[in-house]
């Protein structure tokens, strides 16, 4: 889950990072209400899930309260990677003397959390982490052990920070590290962290993700920022077609009908699960076809559930034929899953010899489930038949 | 031979009352896999499909051997039951539950560490040795785990519980057994990744070739990719790569640590191209990897 | 209405009040119902039933699964 940069920002605050006067505002008067307060120069900035916002437009400099109200204007107005700005951060104008970069992120790889710093910090980082590799240092931190000073220390030290700079530079990598943690968050990251011309140094940008998993033990936390349940902070909002697969998944806890994404394709899916659903969405591409959703539905579900899904996924305009396949399956029952198909088939209204282009459930349960398919006129093909073929049969169905 | 378990494993599960653990316990023994045991808190004494129950893992360790732990207690209690399993000295621990916080199972996965022990998921199926045992609900049922999986030279890895069984399936249609495969899991942060398992498959000499499923997102591949390069491994590795349409859905960008960390190694087209150039070979459909892997085992 | 299973009780059911109780708890997705001291068979859960077996294990032939597919 996804943080604001001005969310992000209380959290610093909270835990004693410095950081540039501010206001959060969500409309271009209050823009320029906020600058007029701040005083001086601002600098406005576009609030959004997503990086590269400079080089998108969504930074912009006023000189003057009425400078701001047209900067806020133009960034309002201006999706970026698709996304509707949540509003404007507004800041005071800082001079600044160097530009350093810290995040503390999970290395999958090693297992724990790693401390990234560099004294070369700014939009460029990706490039001096290769270019200048002796400016960027990784420093890893047990996740047993307390969390001791010298972490951070060490991780700033190996850039070859000495003097005054080590001290001050240190208490905010120990306190960024010490937000991560505590928050279950997957990053956290200041860039850049400046130095100003008076030797202090201030958070200028930040970003930070929470782990999905950890919302409900940070309940506390997503009131404090009144950050709401239904807030799923996702790229870009679901469709309606796909709060109504939420809602399918939701409503029953046998089994799992999860991450429906809409496509513009004829060619429903219903297929499952993980592994298994990114195989066959690939088959069916390669084949040609043009799938007219991804899901996963696996976990044993039941025959309500795969009912549900499957009216759900024929409910979408242009969806002419569902091809229902998964790889071979442990847990969930092909007979369960046929029952299901053919009644979400018979409950949209479709006759499911039409409809159904295929059915690969092989593993446990496949002998009756062929037997229902037999039934009602549909083609079950069995293990026999790779992944890739049966998606090759039902795309050539299409017409 | 096999890596990991055998004929001889006793192992317990924790958990063992719930639905699912019920089923798995059933179908585990009808595969003729050694459960010793079963612990859920408060259910000392009764027993589930003929496998004693007790309140601790210790009550188990401190008469008996036990080889290893299938957790399948909700992810709400599964750190407290792996720091238990570890604790009572346990050397092997399949946790079978999804949804466990990330810090968690890094905490776990370092006591681990500290403690000798090794661990497969979470969010796994587990493991089977081919006619020998398993640990977890791999392969369904009995009759239809022997359908799927036979006894062999092939060391199966995968992310995805699903598909380790539809790669064993398609070896096993091409008359290619398996030694072991291994369901490491598909979060995030795992006990035991591909590089990790390839020493014991290295070791062990019933095992001639490796299979495994790939999907975007994360080091493993690139890690298993470093192991081929650094390791002069024995082994022909076969590698299927599924999910190759993310790569046209970029997610949306966030902060550069994670680039600085691994590398820009995460889409599928990184991820092949880093493994070819180690020597992987990497198939488009799941029905390529036997014949790959014939080819480089020269039958 | 049920499409794939039906679940047919014998009368001399009504007379057992005990086996009426086992079977309203062993069926894992609660086909069977007590309405008042009636058993019913619940119309909305009957294309659940996963055939375990269960119920015909506590009452024998007086209740029978049919499989409308066969
Ligand atoms: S077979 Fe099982 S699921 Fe079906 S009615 Fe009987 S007890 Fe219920």
């Amino acid at each position: 889950m996804r943080f604001y940069e001005y969310e992000a920002k209380q959290l610093l605050a909270k835990h004693g990072v410095a950081l540039p006067k501010r206001t959060f505002a969500r409309t271009a008067d209050e823009a320029a209400s906020a600058a007029r307060e701040l005083g001086g120069a601002t600098v406005l900035k576009s609030q959004v899930l997503t990086g590269g916002r400079m080089k998108a437009g969504g930074v912009l400099f006023a000189a003057t309260p009425e400078e701001a109200r047209t900067a806020a204007e133009r960034i309002l107005a201006l999706p970026i990677s698709g996304q509707q700005p949540a509003g404007v951060l507004v800041e005071e104008r800082r001079d600044i003397a160097q530009e350093y970069y810290v995040a503390v992120t999970w290395d999958a790889r090693a297992k724990r959390p790693v401390i990234v710093f560099s004294d070369m910090g700014g939009i460029d980082i990706e490039e001096v982490a290769q270019t200048h590799p002796a400016h960027v240092s990784r420093t890893h931190f047990s996740n047993l052990r307390p969390l001791s000073d010298y972490v951070a220390k060490l991780a700033v030290a190996r850039t070859g920070v000495t003097g005054n700079d080590l001290a001050p530079l240190t208490r905010i990598v120990l306190n960024l590290a010490r937000i991560f943690v505590q928050y279950d968050l997957t990053l956290a990251e200041i860039n850049p962290l400046a130095k100003l011309s008076d030797g202090s140094f201030i958070a200028l940008d930040s970003h930070m993700d929470m782990e999905e998993e950890a919302r409900g033990g940070q309940r506390a936390l997503l009131a404090e920022l009144a950050i709401a349940d239904t807030d799923t902070r996702q790229a870009r909002p679901p469709t309606p077609f796909e709060v109504d697969g939420a809602r399918v998944d939701a409503a029953d806890t046998r089994g799992v009908a999860g991450r429906v994404v809409e496509f513009d394709g004829n060619m429903g899916l219903v297929i499952g699960a993980g592994g298994g659903s990114l195989t066959l969405f690939d088959a069916v591409r390669s084949a040609g076809g043009k799938p007219a959703n991804y899901c996963e539905i696996g976990g044993n579900p039941s025959v309500a559930k795969a009912a549900a899904l499957t009216k759900l996924v024929l409910s979408k305009p242009g969806v002419q034929k569902i091809a229902v396949m998964m790889n071979v399956v442990s847990n969930t029952r092909a007979d369960i899953m046929a029952r299901g198909v053919i009644k979400g088939c018979i409950d949209a209204g479709r006759d499911p010899a039409q409809t159904i282009a295929i059915f690969r459930i092989p593993g446990s349960w496949e002998e009756e489930g062929a037997k229902i398919l037999r039934r009602y006129g549909v083609e079950y093909v069995d293990r026999s038949v790779s992944m890739h073929e049966a998606a090759q049969r039902a795309v050539a169905k299409m017409g | 031979m096999a890596i990991l378990i055998d004929e001889q494993s006793r192992f317990i599960i924790q958990g063992i009352t719930g639905r699912e653990a019920v089923t798995m316990t059933r179908e585990l023994l009808n595969y003729g896999a050694q459960v010793v045991g079963g612990v859920t808190p408060g259910r000392k004494g009764r027993d589930v499909h003929g496998v004693p129950v007790e309140d601790t893992v210790r009550a188990f360790t401190e008469r008996m051997h036990v080889d290893g732990a299938i957790v399948a207690v909700p992810p709400a209690f599964t750190a407290d039951a792996v720091h238990e399993a570890i604790e009572a000295g346990i050397k092997l621990i399949v946790i079978v539950t999804e949804r466990v916080p990330r810090r968690q199972v890094a905490q776990f996965v370092e006591y681990a560490e500290q403690e000798g022990a090794r661990i497969i998921g979470p969010n796994c199926l587990g493991i089977i040795s081919p006619g020998k045992s398993k640990m977890g609900g791999i392969g369904g049922a009995a009759e239809s785990t022997r359908r799927a999986f036979t006894p062999g030279h092939i060391g199966v890895m995968s992310r995805s519980g699903g598909m380790t069984v539809e790669i064993a399936n398609a070896l096993t249609e091409a008359g290619l057994g398996q030694s072991t495969a291994v369901s490491i899991g598909g979060d995030a942060i795992i006990g035991s990744s591909y590089a990790e398992l390839m020493p014991l498959f290295e070791a062990d000499p019933a095992t001639h070739g490796i299979a495994i499923y790939s999907e975007p997102g994360g080091p493993m591949e690139a890690q298993l990719a470093d192991y081929m390069r650094e390791s002069n491994s024995r082994l022909p590795v076969v590698a299927f790569m599924a999910g190759r349409f993310m790569d046209a859905m970029p997610g949306v960008r966030f902060g550069h640590a994670g680039t600085i960390v691994e590398g820009r190694a995460d889409t599928t087209a990184e991820k092949i191209a880093r493994m070819e150039a180690a020597g992987i070979a990497v198939a488009e459909r799941i029905e390529q990897i036997p014949a790959l892997l014939k080819q480089r085992l020269g039958a | 209405m049920a499409m794939f299973i039906r679940v047919d009780l014998d009368a001399s059911l009504q007379q057992d009040v005990d086996l009426k109780k086992r079977l309203v708890e062993v069926c894992p997705v609660d086909i069977f119902a007590l309405d008042g001291d009636t058993l019913t068979t619940v119309d909305a859960n009957l294309d659940e039933c996963t055939l375990c077996d269960l119920c015909t294990d506590a009452a024998g032939a007086r209740v029978k699964v049919v499989k409308l597919y066969e």
